[in-house]
């Protein structure tokens, strides 16, 4: 593959009925993205991200679409639901904030970590949230 | 130390072995699956109590060497099953979380 190249485009639909397969993208990305030859740190990156994406779509949207799409350069990872939306994104950026009920939890999630871990690992992270639409969220991940 | 180093050194129950020639190079303990995604390292033996399938994909997307499961506390048959499609090591003790750090602290030193 070369610089200028049309990306590759991979499409996942995640399940929000079930919450245990939650991540079955991620796992599928990372698996996809270590066959390409990418750098294993980028890859963790990339995996745990997009797994944070994935189960806040599960526990707040019942599930969504995510597109990868990958050049050399860049690997774009884009989260789509018509969930209840964020009402305000700054506050849910912050560590410890969680809207999650107890049985999320009790499965060891809702710590309020997502969002800070997809900007933690992210390059670049775009929230377009609107209450009673959506949130479509964009991550990028340079390579280089 | 390799994970198969581990389990004769500290008597851990081999509850699944996917590669126990993983080497292993530090070490983490958390319950709450964001901290551990956003704070475990690739090598890492990871400490547990929790033990639902979500702990199979994040141990396979952080990487761990090998996931430990203190206290007593054993994952359940769906864990289990997807840790053995992502090829992860599973080992079970008695000890507390606190014991096995303490331990395998020691023996990474």
């Amino acid at each position: 593959m070369t610089a200028g190249q049309e990306p590759l485009h991979f499409h996942y639909d995640v399940d929000g009925n079930n919450f245990t397969s939650a991540g079955e993208a991620s796992v599928q990305v990372k698996r996809m993205l270590r066959q390409m030859g990418f750098h294993p740190d980028l890859i963790r990156r990339i995996s745990v991200a997009m797994y944070e994406g994935e189960i806040n779509m599960v526990i707040h949207a019942k599930g969504g679409v995510a597109d990868v799409y990958v050049t050399p350069e860049c690997i774009t990872v884009i989260l789509k639901d018509v969930g209840p939306g964020i009402k305000d994104v700054k506050i849910a950026m912050q560590e410890g904030y969680s809207t999650a009920p107890d049985n999320i939890r009790a499965l060891g999630f809702g710590a309020g970590m997502g969002l800070p871990n997809m900007k933690r690992y992210s390059d670049d992270l775009k929230i377009d949230s609107v209450v009673g639409v959506g949130t479509t969220i964009e991550m990028k991940f340079l390579s280089a | 130390m390799t994970v198969r180093n581990l389990i004769e050194r500290t008597g851990y129950e081999p509850l699944l072995l996917g590669d126990d020639a993983r080497e292993i190079t530090g070490g983490y303990a958390g319950d709450l699956l964001s901290w551990v995604m956003g704070r475990a390292e690739s090598g890492d033996c990871w400490v547990t109590i929790m033990s639902n399938v979500n702990v199979a994909a994040v141990g396979q997307l952080t990487d761990c060497a090998c996931i430990v499961f203190s206290e007593g506390v054993r994952p359940d048959e769906a864990a289990v099953n997807a840790a053995k499609t992502h090829g992860l090591n599973l080992l079970l003790t008695e000890k507390s979380t606190f014991e096995v750090c303490a331990e395998v602290g020691a023996m990474l030193k």
